[in-house]
């Protein structure tokens, strides 16, 4: 076998990995959706994130607009600063509400935004007045079993 | 009594030592090597030679493996996620498994009963047959003539041969899964993309497979180049880079998951 039979099947060799790769990057891991360095980052402060992880998505009326870039904890309020990086081709109002939601009953936690009416926009490095903090299920079971052994005694006499 | 004692402490002594002497060995031979890298970089024709040997002629069986993984994982995974009425996740399952740990491993497992025991055997006949010695006399040095070239191919063919495996296998998985049971193809792929991270899943991927091409590389030149010169030392030699590689990409498997994927959620 000549050398240009080993050139040859060499390069083709490459050309499928290389093709292998793309279609990791592509296909299975989707690269389109991953830019994190672009866009412009917001900050919203939250009583308590629940299980929200670095990398959720933010949402905007079901739309992926942007992913959560940093969780950190404000050592003086002790709230949490949770980065938003929005993508740049989304606009949101001075007024914008975010809550954290949880997609179906088990799935994951996300960033719900919901613009408001205000027709200044959001600008990198702002920061959100309205947040609304995660549900933890346990606070809500103990709101509910507290409420119900208050009005227990009313109705007993 | 005592020189029995003696005799056993001697043995344990000379069972230390020697793995010692052997490492020692290894990272001379290694150093050796990555001096002599620049000049097997300057000759391409040699290394495209040993990457079409080891690495071409590996495409077959890694993507016929990929594609069977690929198949196998996607039957036992609908079995479990059906139960709990998520088959839809079989995809990230897959993919996932497949990018982060199969794909490098199984790859790295092939290339080493595949190819890397033909690289050991090649060099322990050349040496057996004095060959080695002969091209020492020739002034051509034959660690940057025959060892680096092999060593360069592995270490060259292992992402390309793990990316085949990772295709494959999503490929093989989307037959069983989408084809035959009939999951919904866009919830297969959409929750595959929004789960598989590029840079962590990946691209980390990509990275394990070329540290597992180096270290099956380099296992398999020393053991070839340091193999008795005998029928029976080759032998001793092939199956010693098959066990040693196997197990020092298992081992490395666990240190780099350890590294790259803990502490992520």
């Amino acid at each position: 076998m000549n050398r240009s039979r080993f050139d040859f099947a060499v390069g083709l060799f490459v050309a499928i990995g290389l093709l292998a790769m793309a279609f990791m990057a592509l296909k299975v891991g989707n690269l389109a959706g991953f830019d994190s360095g672009s866009g412009y980052a917001i900050e919203a402060r939250f009583d308590n994130i629940g299980g929200l992880k670095v990398r959720a998505p933010v949402k905007s009326a079901g739309v992926v607009v942007g992913r959560v870039e940093s969780i950190g904890l404000d050592a003086e309020t002790y709230e949490a600063r949770v980065l938003l990086r929005i993508y740049p081709n989304y606009r949101f109002s001075k007024d914008t509400i975010a809550s954290i939601l949880t997609s179906g009953l088990l799935g994951e936690q996300y960033v719900g935004l919901e613009s408001g009416g205000d027709p200044v926009y959001l600008g990198a490095g702002d920061r959100l007045g309205k947040t609304q903090s995660a549900m933890i299920l346990e606070k809500l079971i103990s709101q509910f079993l507290f409420s119900k052994a208050a009005e227990t005694p009313a109705k007993a006499p | 009594m005592s020189a029995y004692f003696i005799r056993l402490i001697s043995t344990l002594g000379h069972l230390v030592t020697s793995r010692i002497d052997r490492l020692g060995l290894v990272a001379r031979f290694a150093g050796l090597l990555l001096v002599s890298l620049r000049i097997a970089l300057g000759r391409l024709s040699l290394i495209f030679r040993e990457v079409y040997f080891s690495g071409v002629r590996s495409l077959s069986i890694v993507a016929v493996s990929g594609l069977f993984v690929g198949m196998v994982l996607a039957v036992q995974g609908y079995e479990v996620l059906q139960r709990y009425g998520s088959a839809e996740s079989l995809g990230v399952i897959v993919a996932l498994s497949l990018v982060r740990e199969l794909g490098p491993v199984v790859t790295a497992l092939l290339f080493a009963g595949r190819a890397s025991s033909a690289v050991t055997a090649e060099i322990g006949l050349m040496r057996a047959t004095e060959q080695l010695a002969a091209m020492d006399m020739m002034a051509v040095d034959p660690i940057s003539r025959v060892v680096a070239p092999r060593f360069l191919a592995a270490v060259f063919s292992m992402p390309f041969l793990a990316a085949i495996f990772s295709t494959a296998g999503v490929i093989g998985a989307w037959i069983i899964g989408v084809k035959l049971i009939g999951i919904d193809d866009g919830a297969f792929w959409s929750q595959m993309q929004a789960n598989v991270d590029v840079r962590i899943d990946v691209l980390n991927g990509l990275v394990k497979s070329i540290v597992f091409g180096t270290s099956v590389g380099l296992i398999s030149v020393f053991e070839g180049y340091f193999a008795a010169p005998t029928a029976e030392g080759i032998a001793t030699a092939t199956t010693r880079t098959v066990v040693i590689s196997s197990l020092s990409v298992l081992l490395l498997d666990l240190l780099l998951t350890v590294m790259m994927f803990r502490g992520l959620s």
